[in-house]
């Protein structure tokens, strides 16, 4: 691999890793909210099958990337409604909007496979793009992954550095006392849940209209649960979690290239990578690895790392919070 | 008052007609006659004897993983595995088919054993990341499920391709000795059918009057306490993982052996993640998981006779069970929509606390 292809591949990566990282950062605010939304998977593919199609029919790719945000709040709200107002369980709801919006989607865009449609191009940046190995890479990319971008890093500051953000982590961690602080607990976590919605189904939309351009039965079936690992695997950060969707896109990606690099071993063995992957994250990030891993440094670095490396859900994740004022 | 009692005893069926609205709306959406479509699906599904069969042999091993996801939902478990414990299960019954020669009577049994192992130890890795890695079932049965459907794939390309070479579409036909005996020339097998029965009954039995059932319930409703009392969640839920996964397996079996004659791809066909839907459906209650997983599977082999007869996606069938499913549970229970409000605590009370 000589260096120009290399630039290529990591390009590649960071562009296959926005989509997720924007999933991941409507995801991360709603569960820190302490909605979980399980139906990323089928809201991710009602949301890439809307976005194409509208794209398509209107031939404006911007009315279809808003039709897909509002497909994925829509997916959200259901989510919102049915466990805050009617206190049923997340999962349940979710999970039943996964196979629904798989099948629904399916039959929606039946009449859509396999077009030629409108999608997103690359926008260079002038002056940047010139730098070596990172302008190619970083400034040189399609739109989407400059606002996969922008959002991880808006989302980690409205989280951590602003008002309505403690606000918000507050109803995830301790609803009682943010309650008590006049913090309207349902009501953040209705906005935060539909509007993580929203943005997962900007991140269906990119599939279709950048990414893997078009539209098929089961287009992006599997992407929503990576999301979801990943948010995990980011400790509910923003940030963290982009780093882990360009992390996951790279292991992908570097079995690619082995695959082609070891033709004789069976593509068995690549394709399962994603899916060990899952297992071996959340089993580091499950067990007392971290601790341990921190245990041995040196006494000064175990503060930030074990800051760094911290991964305890919002306390109050996927519990319902009954004030009734 | 009375008005609302009414409206109250009437209510269980407004979900049900809502899905079925929701169904017609989409299907004038897309210029079909509702009428005909909701004929071709029953058509399809009860048109004749043979249909009927089919409905009958799909039904089987959507009842057996439906029968297993009781036991891990009353140990409070997501048991999304399932589907890959299918695949595991029709993995493990179709090893022996193609590697052992023997007279049925040893063949078939020996086949069910191994596929109810598979399916078990499938769903074992699912309950023991859970209790020692701290891997929610969720995410670690998906993982499971899509590995369990690589490595089928995997099989009926490679090691276990037809010897006219590997069409990754399923493995040669197995030899009739190791196939279920099937009925009038129809891909059911009263076998079966005895099998699942037992399983429900034991089920049933296991739920409802022995202690390890009453185990499994103070787990699933509170696993602290249930710990506190002595019970041990770790082997509680490895074990309640592992009876699922068993009857999956044999649903597997089922698929391989008597709807199929061969390891095909996607062996297990949504059948697990079905058998999810078909228990939320029930509330859990196991009585009703039987006929709701009947008309399930009437509804999805009914809606590939759409396909053929309207051009229509047969995912509809699909969006049916969803659609049902889903507005039972956000609409089910009129006492939660808050239509009539329970009368408020008195200041006097408030005021005692």
């Amino acid at each position: 691999m000589n260096e120009s292809e290399f630039v290529l591949v990591l390009a590649s990566i960071f562009l296959q890793a926005s989509p997720l990282m924007i999933a991941v950062a409507g995801e991360a605010l709603t569960e820190r909210a302490g909605v979980v939304n399980l139906s990323l998977d089928g809201s991710m593919l009602m949301s890439a099958m809307t976005g194409f199609v509208v794209a398509y029919t209107t031939d404006n790719i911007w009315l279809g990337f808003l039709a897909a945000a509002l497909v994925g709040a829509f997916f959200a709200l259901i989510v919102a409604f049915g466990s805050i107002y009617l206190k049923q369980s997340q999962v349940a709801i979710g999970f039943v909007l996964t196979l629904l919006g798989d099948d629904l989607s399916a039959f929606l865009g039946q009449n859509f496979v396999r077009l030629p449609g409108p999608s997103f191009s690359k926008f260079t940046i002038p002056l940047l793009s010139e730098i070596p190995i990172l302008g190619p890479i970083f400034f040189d990319q399609n739109v989407i992954f400059y606002f996969a971008v922008i959002l991880a890093l808006v989302t980690y500051w409205w989280l951590f550095r602003t008002q309505p953000g403690l606000h918000l982590r507050a109803s995830g961690e301790r609803p009682d006392a943010a309650f008590a602080r006049g913090v309207n607990v349902n009501r953040v976590r209705y906005l935060y849940t539909v509007l993580g919605g929203a943005l997962v189904g900007i991140a269906g939309a990119s599939y279709s209209l950048a990414i893997k351009i078009g539209w098929s039965d089961g287009h992006t079936r599997g992407f929503g649960w990576i999301a979801l690992a990943i948010v995990i695997f980011g400790g509910w950060s923003p940030i963290r979690g982009a780093v882990g969707a360009v992390l996951f896109g790279a292991t992908k990606a570097m079995a690619t290239y082995l695959q082609r690099a070891f033709p004789e071993v069976s593509v068995v063995a690549f394709n399962s990578i994603p899916w060990i992957l899952m297992i071996a994250v959340l089993l580091v990030v499950g067990s007392d690895f971290t601790e341990r891993f921190t245990a041995i440094l040196p006494k000064p670095l175990q503060g930030p790392v074990r800051q760094l490396l911290r991964v305890a859900p919002p306390m109050a994740l996927g519990n319902t919070f009954g004030e009734d004022p | 008052m009375s008005r609302s009692s009414w409206l109250e005893r009437i209510w269980p069926l407004v979900p049900v007609v809502a899905a079925l609205l929701f169904v017609v709306f989409l299907l004038l959406g897309f210029g079909a006659e509702p009428g005909t479509a909701l004929s071709a699906i029953i058509d399809g599904a009860f048109g004749s004897t043979d249909k009927v069969l089919s409905v009958t042999a799909f039904w089987i091993p959507l009842l057996l993983a439906s029968i297993g996801l009781m036991v891990t939902f009353t140990a409070g478990l997501w048991n999304i595995g399932i589907e890959g414990q299918l695949a595991m299960g029709a993995i493990g019954a179709s090893a022996v088919a193609l590697n052992v020669n023997a007279p049925p009577y040893i063949l078939i049994p020996l086949e069910i054993l191994a596929a109810m192992a598979a399916g078990a130890l499938w769903a074992a890795i699912g309950g023991v990341l859970k209790t020692r890695g701290k891997v929610h079932e969720i995410f670690s049965g998906l993982a499971l499920t899509n590995l369990a459907i690589i490595l089928t794939n995997y099989l009926i390309s490679g090691p276990w391709q037809p010897p006219e070479g590997g069409s990754f579409r399923g493995t040669a036909p197995f030899q009739d000795a190791a196939l279920f005996p099937r009925l009038l020339e129809s891909r059911f097998s009263p076998l079966t059918l005895i099998l699942t029965l037992i399983a429900l009954a034991v089920v049933a039995v296991m739920l409802s009057n022995t202690f390890w059932g009453l185990k499994l319930k103070a787990l699933g409703k509170n696993p602290k306490s249930a710990f506190l009392l002595g019970v041990s969640s770790e082997r509680e839920t490895i074990y309640a993982m592992m009876f699922c996964g068993a009857l999956a397996g044999l649903g597997g079996a089922v698929r391989v052996l008597s709807w199929f004659d061969s390891l095909r791809q996607s062996i297990s066909g949504g059948i697990g993640f079905l058998a999810l839907l078909v228990v939320m459906l029930a509330a859990y209650r196991l009585l009703w998981v039987p006929f709701i997983a009947f008309f399930f599977s009437a509804v999805l082999n009914g809606s590939i006779t759409l396909q053929l007869r309207t051009q229509l996606h047969s995912s509809l069938g699909g969006i049916l069970t969803g659609v049902l499913v889903l507005f039972v549970l956000l609409f089910g229970e009129y006492k939660k929509l808050g239509f009539r409000r329970e009368p408020p605590e008195t200041p006097a009370e408030v005021s005692h606390e």
